[in-house]
């Protein structure tokens, strides 16, 4: 039964290096804690050749010339996690989630989908690359020695069955403990004893051994040569799709915010690609320089600091929903862009957060016979440039409210149904409106409604006048009305109208209008002209 | 069919150096580069352009008068006030609704009337409306936007943003249809034109015109524009002019109180056609409009 081990070294470095790739050929050493007392939390390979340890504090690795300084970063390494067990889960449904760095996959059966083991283990460490984590990638039949083989070996290892111990025998003895707490005694035993490496370990006698140090001595034992055997504890993690980045300096301009957005949704699509899952929600949270200040409570009790106004805006947040499931980054992108342009932080930038949620693709077989319809990533991207030009609330799909009042419609997104939907089907038989036998008159309304002044005979409008409308001052040739309407009498914002429809002589023709009093305000207002 | 040269087979077999010795070498060179008569295609090897596919435009008279209209050709519709125009546009737009296309209109002056277009039939959820006709939207003062963080050329990116976002509505509408046009997909596109001075409309470029007949060329996208008078001149397909009968009538013959505008009666009038081969003689046909207040 062979098992598979993807373990990335110094992880804490690839969770930064994911989102910085040009620091890879420098040294880069990632600092923890409070400044001044800041100290090596890891460092990668170029970094301890220049000299730097863990553990050594910030002023003591600072001449070190050519190097590169970055604080931890726990989000990133929470989405470096993720994205690798997203890796490893498109090569097997058993998983084990072994350490924040190291990852077990169950092999059993993958042979005949995905070739040899070898294979597997070269295409494992090739798609961990493409997520940005260079991993070493280890295949035996147990998982315990793919684990050691994969912490002590560089790039892809196999090691056949029965052949473990010859394999790990020169590893050292602290691979042993790697990831254990209480682990210093038995090491220091080892290393009075003279043992080096696995190899002195497991030629050590099993009686005497258990002796003097128990049965976890044992199991030691049986770890260097390759004699475990245990079932994986899988894991099933929720579905959470989050790419954060921790800035060092403010970021102040929009155009760099794209370029790191560009590398967020990268990661984002590839996982949710890897899982075969498209998203239609996705969350922007941006982390502003706003200042935080404390403020004590005005009693002096010592009670909790009331937050204060700054901290409330210091988190921008914005939301794109989409009609459809889709998965193009660039399209994202663009998307974010013009959003961000409608609606800009405010601020510097500190901090990126974006979540995407996910749901199923859209299935992408079409009918040969439907209409004409326009494609959903091409229609998003164009309405939200229509948005930015018209603005927000003057572009979209109408919808009549149940109400009487005039002008009763709101504005929603737009999203043609296609016969392929389900709610395309509904749409089909709702569209089988009854056709007016001949076309209707019109009416083209003003926006807002022109104040007019009117001549009233015998309760009759007989003369109009508008300042605005020029052509539209003249003798009323006929009318017809008044239709009276109301509503709303138990609101704020009541209405009263009399509508009348008029005939007015223009220069080349005869103009029809509506007319109406408002009966509230007493106001005379041209609505609008059939046509 | 054999092709013979339209000149003397003389002048073709006279030896170049004669020719250019008589010649300065410019013209020459300009000579020489133009084709010869002899590879001119013959007539009998000429492809018809074939006609485009015809539409109903939702009132029978106009499809007995027009053929209905045509797909990948811009059709224009001009008249004055109340002469019907915007009652034909609902009524095309109501036929687009209903055969499920996805239709778009750039409403210039916002003049667009839900409750007619629901008397209309026009199915909403297909309907994408854009309303130009707006203040323009207020600058954001942010951080990221403000004058002097950036370089000289953002500033210049921001300045270049800010003025666009003073437009007037014809710009806006301008622009609103050349996006919809890439972006393709949309049976119906109309532009409003409808209360727009003419003025203001005559000074719409006509390469503005060209670009958007170019861009529905070859697709199944037809463009209609409604305005007060004809504006796209050689670039539309289809030129209609409507006016109003009722404006005819005298002032003594005024109508009764419930039928001010019901039966409406529409002439219509092909000021220009481009689809049939033969030129379009003038011709005219009526419609008649039912009111919403007694429907």
């Amino acid at each position: 039964m062979p098992f598979a081990c993807i373990f990335v070294p110094d992880f804490p470095v690839e969770a930064l290096l994911r989102n910085e790739p040009v620091l890879r050929s420098q040294a880069l050493a990632v600092l923890e804690g409070k400044p001044p007392l800041q100290k090596v939390f890891a460092a990668n390979e170029n970094a301890r050749r220049a000299g730097v340890v863990t553990g050594m504090t910030k002023l003591q690795i600072e001449p070190c010339p050519g190097l590169a300084l970055r604080t931890r970063s726990v989000l990133q390494e929470a989405a470096a996690h993720a994205a690798l067990l997203d890796c490893a889960q498109s090569f097997s449904p058993r998983v084990e989630d072994a350490a924040p760095d190291t990852i077990v996959l169950d092999l059993l059966g993958m042979e005949l989908l995905f070739g040899a083991f070898s294979k597997i283990a070269h295409d494992l460490a090739r798609r961990t690359l493409d997520f940005g984590l260079a991993a070493n990638v280890a295949v035996a039949a147990n998982p315990d020695t793919a684990v050691l083989a994969a912490r002590g070996f560089r790039g892809v290892t196999v090691i056949p069955e029965s052949k473990e111990s010859e394999r790990l025998g020169n590893l050292p003895v602290e691979l042993l403990f790697a990831g254990e707490q209480n682990s210093e005694q038995f090491l220091e035993t080892f290393h009075r004893w003279g043992i080096r490496n696995l190899r002195d370990v497991a030629a050590l006698p099993d009686v005497p051994l258990s002796e003097r140090l128990g049965q976890h001595g044992v199991y030691l034992q049986k770890l260097a040569r390759g004699d475990t055997s245990r079932t994986l504890v899988p894991v099933d993690p929720p579905l959470v799709f989050e790419e954060a980045i921790e800035l060092e300096y403010p970021l102040t301009l929009l155009e760099p915010l794209a370029f790191l957005l560009s590398q967020l949704l990268d990661h984002l699509c590839t996982r949710l690609a890897t899982r075969a899952l498209a998203t239609q929600e996705l969350r922007l949270e941006l982390e502003l320089a706003d200042g935080y200040r404390e403020e004590e409570d005005s009693v002096g009790t010592g009670a909790l600091a009331r937050p204060s106004r700054a901290q409330a805006r210091q988190r921008f947040r914005r939301t794109l929903r989409l009609p459809l499931p889709l998965l193009d980054s660039k399209t994202f992108l663009k998307l974010l862009q013009l959003d961000l342009n409608a609606h800009p932080p405010g601020a510097p930038i500190l901090k990126i957060h974006l979540a995407a949620e996910p749901v199923r693709p859209r299935p992408g077989q079409s009918g040969l016979f439907l209409p004409p319809s326009p494609e959903p990533e091409k229609l998003e991207l164009t309405l939200a440039r229509i948005a930015g030009i018209v603005g927000e609330d003057k572009v979209g799909s109408l919808e009549i409210l149940d109400t009487h009042r005039p002008q009763g419609f709101r504005m929603q997104h737009f999203a043609p149904n296609n016969s392929f939907s389900p709610q395309g089907h509904r749409v089909t038989e709702k569209s089988n409106l009854q056709f007016p036998a001949a076309p209707v008159t019109a009416l083209r309304i003003f926006r807002p409604p022109a104040a007019v002044t009117v001549t009233v005979q015998e309760g009759r409008p007989t003369f109009i006048s508008c300042l605005k409308r020029k052509e539209t001052c003249g003798e009323i040739l006929w009318t017809a009305g008044p239709w009276r309407s109301c509503g709303d009498w138990w609101e704020q914002d009541g209405w009263a109208r009399d509508e009348w429809d008029i005939a007015v002589r223009e220069e080349a023709s005869i103009g029809l209008y509506r007319l109406v009093r408002d009966l509230l305000g007493g106001r005379w207002l041209l609505e609008g002209s059939y046509d | 069919m054999s092709s013979f040269p339209l000149f003397p087979t003389e002048a073709v077999r006279r030896p170049v150096a004669s020719v250019a010795s008589n010649l300065p070498v410019r013209v020459f060179d300009r000579l020489s580069a133009l084709p010869k008569l002899a590879e001119v295609t013959p007539a009998s090897r000429l492809t018809v352009r074939p006609a485009p596919e015809m539409i109903t435009s939702g009132v029978r008279e106009i499809d007995a008068l027009t053929g209905g209209l045509p797909r990948g050709c811009l059709t224009e519709v001009c008249g004055p006030v109340s002469s019907g125009r915007t009652s034909l546009q609902l009524a095309v737009l109501a036929a687009a609704t209903q055969r499920q296309e996805a239709c778009a209109l750039v409403d210039v002056s916002d003049a667009f009337d839900p409750a007619s277009a629901a008397m209309a039939a026009v199915n909403f959820e297909s309907l994408l409306w854009i309303r130009c006709k707006t203040n323009p939207p207020p600058r954001h003062p942010s951080t990221a936007l403000r004058a002097g963080s950036g370089t000289e050329k953002t500033n210049q990116k921001h300045e270049d943003l800010y003025r666009r976002r003073m437009e007037t509505p014809v710009e806006q509408a301008l622009r609103v249809t050349d996006l919809l046009l890439q972006s393709g997909g949309f049976g119906l596109v109309i532009i409003d034109l409808g209360d727009v001075s003419l003025k203001i409309a005559r000074r719409i470029p006509l390469t503005s015109w060209f670009r958007f007949q170019r861009a529905i060329e070859h697709t199944p996208t037809v463009l209609f524009v409604v305005t007060q008078a004809p504006s796209a001149q050689t670039c539309a397909a289809l030129l209609l002019k409507l006016s109003t009968f009722r404006s005819k009538l005298s002032a003594l013959k005024a109508p009764s109180h419930t039928e001010l505008l019901h039966d409406l009666q529409i002439e219509t009038e092909i000021l220009c056609s481009r689809i049939a081969r033969k030129p379009a003689q003038s011709a005219t046909a009526a419609f008649s409009t039912k009111t919403v207040r007694t429907g």
